[in-house]
């Protein structure tokens, strides 16, 4: 199988090509965990003026009644008014579609956003929902029965994984 | 062994009976999950959509306005559905039975239900005779639990000691007659909590409350020493049957406190009390309005608190 490509110069080039979309009312909101990981080099690298948002949309998602509620909920902090932002929403993988519809719903709690724009680490096949990235860093073919996965070691080091799926 | 009735097969949370016999990785999960749910009760929009379209029965057989308020106020934030039922004044007092009345409420589609009764164990009854789908909350049985407060409790000592390790957390009062005192006392040795002292006159603290892991005082002087957290126990006077007590009078005189009694604690220490206080008896308005008291802070952490509890029996197929 051929290797997976870098995380972090993956990273570096959505930076140059979300950098014409940056704005005075840009705000940037990473989705638990992985999608955090992502917009903290990404928020840094565009020098975005608003603290970075967290989301764990947890207490959003659609498969409740059948999984029950996530293992361990994070809290969501979400330190500027999302009101009138133009909201940029990180997430790592980008598969279903489900957890960027819970996030969305969450992010409409806080306020009412100018936009949304969907920024992904990597995406692959397999959208259930009418949910598209704006800008993907890289596209997987994921074979069946495996999941895209981002790591974090201790030292810090992203990398994108291929795993058995559960 | 038995498995306990509040656990599923897979261990997760089915019911909440009590705080007695649930492992100390679940109490933990709970108080992580009430956290986060802190953060959602601090938004504009004070509701998430976990419960939408589950139908929430507050059943309470004995009076209630913090609880059953919290727990209207949690289920309305999760988007549930409440009925409140005030079943002394109802079928009740016409001669249906608890089994009956819950029977009929499970037939108007009930999730989840919210029972206080005056009888122990009255809902672990009901947790027997509900449905797979259908989940029970104890808030408040006779003299035996109150898990919820007791953890909301936990949340808050939690919230302003951080940790539980190395913390001294003094239970001063009517012990005897108080399922916060046991659900308390249960969670904070689970937690791994070194030290927990009861305080109170020899009628008020059960025969045997050593065995619960606990250190008895009877005087306030010796078991405020050095205290981390103070909680402070209403005097039931409702439930108390015989001479127990003098006076409250002279209850206070001994056992209420006051801000010179309070001094003996750590200079940080935090007070606490369960609701509602008898002012002047257990607790001088000094200290339940000074510095050291969160008993407010308390009330708010307890809608987070159910919160996470309802969302985690209810949560799952």
């Amino acid at each position: 199988m051929a290797a997976l490509p870098d995380v972090e110069a993956l990273c570096a080039q959505l930076a140059r090509e979300m950098k014409g979309r940056v704005g005075p009312a840009s705000a940037m909101v990473g989705i638990h965990t992985g999608g955090v990981w992502v917009a903290e080099r990404l928020h840094a690298a565009l020098g975005l003026q608003e603290p970075l948002g967290l989301i764990d949309p947890a207490f959003y998602r659609d498969d409740y009644a059948k999984q029950g509620l996530a293992k361990d909920p994070k809290r969501s902090k979400i330190p500027f008014d999302v009101a009138g932002k133009d909201l940029l929403l990180v997430d790592d993988v980008l598969y279903t579609g489900r957890t960027v519809r819970a996030a969305m719903n969450e992010l409409f709690d806080y306020g009412r956003p100018a936009s949304i724009t969907l920024v992904v680490l990597a995406e692959r096949d397999g959208r259930q929902l009418p949910i598209c990235a704006r800008h993907a860093g890289v596209r997987l073919e994921v074979p069946a029965g495996m999941r895209l996965r981002l790591k974090r070691d201790d030292r810090g080091t992203l990398a994108l994984e291929l795993e058995r799926a559960p | 062994m038995p498995r306990n009735p509040q656990l599923n097969a897979s261990g997760e949370l089915q019911h909440l009976l009590s705080i007695e016999g649930l492992p100390r990785e679940l109490l933990i999960k709970i108080l992580d999950t009430a956290e986060s749910f802190a953060g959602v009760t601090e938004r504009d929009i004070k509701k998430v959509p976990l419960l939408r379209g589950k139908s929430v029965f507050n059943l309470f057989f004995e009076g209630s306005t913090r609880t059953r308020t919290t727990f209207e106020i949690a289920a309305k934030r999760l988007s549930a559905d409440v009925i409140n039922l005030n079943v002394a004044a109802s079928s009740t007092a016409k001669g249906e039975s608890l089994l009956d009345t819950v029977a009929n409420l499970s037939a108007m589609q009930a999730d989840i239900f919210v029972v206080r009764h005056g009888s122990s164990g009255a809902p672990y009854l009901v947790a027997q005779h509900v449905k797979p789908h259908e989940h029970v909350i104890n808030a408040g049985d006779g003299r035996h639990a109150h898990p919820t407060q007791g953890l909301l409790d936990l949340y808050t000592i939690r919230h302003y000691k951080k940790d539980f390790s190395g913390l001294a957390v003094a239970i001063v009062g009517d012990v005897l007659h108080s399922r916060v005192a046991r659900s308390l006392i249960h969670g904070l040795t689970t937690l791994g909590v070194p030290e927990v002292r009861v305080i109170g006159p020899q009628t008020l603290i059960p025969a045997g409350a050593q065995g619960l892991g606990v250190r008895v005082y009877h005087s306030m002087r010796e078991g405020l020493k050095d205290a981390d957290v103070v909680v402070m126990l209403r005097l039931q006077n409702e439930r108390m049957s015989g001479a127990l007590l003098p006076s409250a009078q002279e209850f206070n005189k001994h056992y209420g406190l006051t801000a010179e009694k309070l001094a003996l604690a750590r200079p940080d220490a935090i007070v606490m009390h369960p609701g509602p206080m008898n002012r002047g008896v257990e607790i001088d308005s000094s200290v339940a309005d000074g510095p050291h008291s969160v008993i407010l802070p308390q009330v708010t952490f307890g809608i987070a608190v159910r919160m996470a509890v309802m969302s985690m029996v209810a949560g799952g197929g």
